[in-house]
């Protein structure tokens, strides 16, 4: 079993800021660091590496970052290719991408140059979140600092031209998803386009075009210099590396860590964050992936492995390693309905089923929360969701879904039990149906 | 979704001032040759830097600076929750997360603090200079509850916390942003238990390296 990653291992060395986030700084610690001699090989051969790094994509889908590389065209036609670098985190429960925006920008700045070489592309542009403010000064002015040192932009010392830029959106969760990310980008509100095409074929400007996330760009240079085997030595097979990990709700100390792969679940909170509020036995229920997919109770915890597919197995999801640990103590119909106004409010309105269908679940949630619904609106609300999850252009649909499939898979019976109470104690309860569907 | 309109009362007219206007032309710039639209974010953010919010006369010079048709600066300016369509607290607009992770963490609390001390969200207090709003996930998890003061980040905070961070800033000061506890970033409260090695900041790490693993022999020979 994969113990617990020691910290010559470690990627991200300046996690938490303590050291200089600055191009000195950074250097030190081994950022730039034979990136020419990585230039220097063939855009196959670091495709290669990075597929035999195992590397999934950090960003949730979890799709193998190498084989996506391999997807762009292998010359360069009539129209230029682009790196796209998703730093739109917004996911609930999920800040780890900030950490290396604000404290590590060099690793990131470093990753664009090898990932747009291994695409061909000699653009690159960096999309962070609008809210992030003091993290896009930092990248900006690392960004500066790199063209000033000349290791990016037109004629640099790497010899591959390569225009990192930086642009921001304004607050909307749904350009986390790459097709409205890219319109967001050609100054068009964030409705996600339909795929096919796909960005690889037609992305930003109509361009064969990558997107990637943050930590999976911001690995890779390191999975060169240490070669792929050691990357891969990390966790179970086909869930390989390292990760940032992290976790808000009630556990002792709340943080971003850097963990292997697989490691179990409660490992992980009892090593790092300091275990859960009033102990172990005090654990109800966590959603691992950040917010987007289904929770498990406590009892599946103490063996669940964090990594891709133990927790598909659990019809869950590894998602973004964002832990969202909720002690007995929480009320976890609200909750999750709390979740569902997130995603009512975030539906950018593009799809039917989802620009009604999340409000309708966010409405009939809030009628649980109270036990005030009636109790067949649990299979009209499981009905409803299904209908939503898989007929939206984009995840939304799914990740609107998942997180109330999965309060009813694990505590029904106590939803049950609070419609029950709140009808015992009321001579009429008057007609719920109609004003779910208002 | 949620239903953003344009406020009723606007100005009669906006201007860039020229620091506002050379930023403007900076991002503009930024993108290649014909795809000045890919700007229309970073410039309406530069109105709100500007005047505080975003009024309506700027979307007609913001659509005329990038040459772009006035409906998609409206869709943007609508769509985009970060975009107030009317005036916030001139001294201070607080932006409370109330997402699970920090609602798990006692946001409640603090939004029963800013009720109590500015009124209901979304309004400005009687003298105009304060204003609060929930907005969804700021993506600060691990430094939950938080909530976003002029752009920057307060965190791990309690009600008294914040009640004397918004005392502070009605004094006129700019309290320094981050976390109430002294954590630095989303580093673990207490003792640090990773990143502790001081072999990873000894510089040995920056020894200059010419040779990868797994390079390809002819490679390795030139």
């Amino acid at each position: 079993m994969p113990g617990i990653l020691e910290d010559k291992d470690r990627i991200f060395t300046n996690l938490y800021g303590r050291h200089d986030w600055r191009l000195e700084g950074a250097k030190a610690r081994g950022v730039w660091n034979g990136t020419t001699e990585m230039l220097r090989q063939t855009p196959e051969w670091i495709c290669d590496q990075i597929k035999a790094s195992g590397l999934r994509g950090r960003g949730g889908a979890g799709f193998a970052t190498g084989v996506k590389w391999t997807f762009m065209p292998k010359q360069e036609g009539e129209r230029p290719h682009y790196l796209v670098v998703n730093a739109d985190e917004s996911e609930p429960g999920t800040c780890k991408d900030r950490e290396i925006l604000r404290n590590d920008p060099h690793r990131l700045i470093e990753g664009a140059l090898l990932a747009s070489y291994a695409i061909r592309a000699h653009d690159c542009i960096i999309y962070i979140r609008g809210e992030y403010l003091q993290e896009r000064e930092h990248l900006e002015a690392a960004i500066a600092e790199a063209n000033e040192a000349g290791l990016i932009g037109p004629g640099n010392v790497h010899g591959w031209d390569c225009n990192i830029r930086l642009t921001h959106g304004a607050g909307a969760y749904i350009c986390g998803d790459e097709m409205a990310l890219l319109e967001s980008l050609e100054g068009k509100k964030g409705q996600p386009r339909l795929k096919p095409p796909f960005p690889a074929g037609s992305g930003v400007y109509g361009c064969p075009t990558t997107v990637n996330n943050v930590e999976s760009i911001a690995v890779t240079p390191e999975i060169l210099r240490r070669g792929a085997e050691w990357f891969a030595g990390f966790g179970r097979p086909k869930n390989s590396g390292v990760k940032l990990m992290s976790a808000s709700g009630h556990v002792n100390r709340p943080c971003v860590v850097e963990e292997a792969m697989s490691i179990p679940m409660r490992d992980l909170i009892e090593t790092h964050f300091g275990g859960v509020r009033g102990g172990w036995g005090n654990l109800k229920a966590i959603i691992p992936g950040g917010a987007s997919v289904r929770m498990i109770p406590a009892e599946q915890c103490e063996e669940a492995l964090m990594d891709f597919d133990d927790l598909a197995a659990r019809r869950s999801g590894l998602g973004t390693a964002g832990l969202i640990v909720m002690d007995k103590s929480t009320d976890i119909v609200a909750a999750i309905a709390r979740l569902s106004y997130f995603y009512k409010h975030e539906s950018c309105g593009q799809c039917t089923p989802c620009r009604e269908g999340t409000g309708w679940m966010w409405r009939i949630m809030e009628r649980m929360v109270t036990g005030e619904a009636e109790p067949k609106e649990i299979d009209m609300l499981l009905d409803v969701a299904s209908q939503v999850e898989g007929h939206t252009i984009c995840g939304l649909g799914d990740a609107a879904a998942w997180p109330i499939q999965g309060l009813f898979m694990h505590f029904r019976p106590e939803i049950e039990a609070r419609i029950a109470n709140y009808r015992s104690r009321r001579a009429n309860v008057p007609g719920a149906t109609l004003i779910a569907a208002e | 979704m949620s239903v953003r309109r344009l406020a009723k009362d606007q100005p009669a007219s906006f201007a860039f001032t020229p620091e506002s206007l050379e930023q403007a032309r900076w991002w503009m710039a930024k993108f290649p040759p014909g795809r000045q639209q890919s700007a229309v974010i970073p410039l309406l953010w530069l109105v709100q830097k500007q005047e505080g919010w975003v009024p309506e006369p700027a979307l007609h010079v913001v659509a005329s600076l990038l040459s772009m048709p006035l409906i998609r600066v409206l869709e943007n300016v609508t769509f985009y929750t970060m975009f107030q369509l009317q005036p916030v607290g001139s001294v201070a607009h607080v932006q409370v997360c109330g997402t699970t992770p920090c609602m798990l963490r006692g946001a409640g609390d603090l939004k029963h603090l800013l009720e109590a001390r500015m009124g209901p969200k979304d309004h400005r207090t009687a003298d105009g200079r304060f204003s609060w709003e929930e907005v969804e996930c700021m993506g600060a998890c691990a430094n939950a509850p938080m909530v976003a003061i002029r752009d920057y980040y307060y965190e791990d905070l309690t009600p008294a916390v914040l009640n004397e961070i918004l005392d502070r800033f009605a004094a006129g000061e700019t309290p320094a942003p981050g976390s109430a506890i002294g954590r630095q970033c989303s580093a673990p409260d207490g003792e640090a238990r990773t990143l502790t090695d001081p072999a990873l900041y000894d510089g040995s790490r920056a020894a200059p390296l010419t040779h990868l693993p797994n390079m390809p022999e002819p490679a390795a020979a030139s």
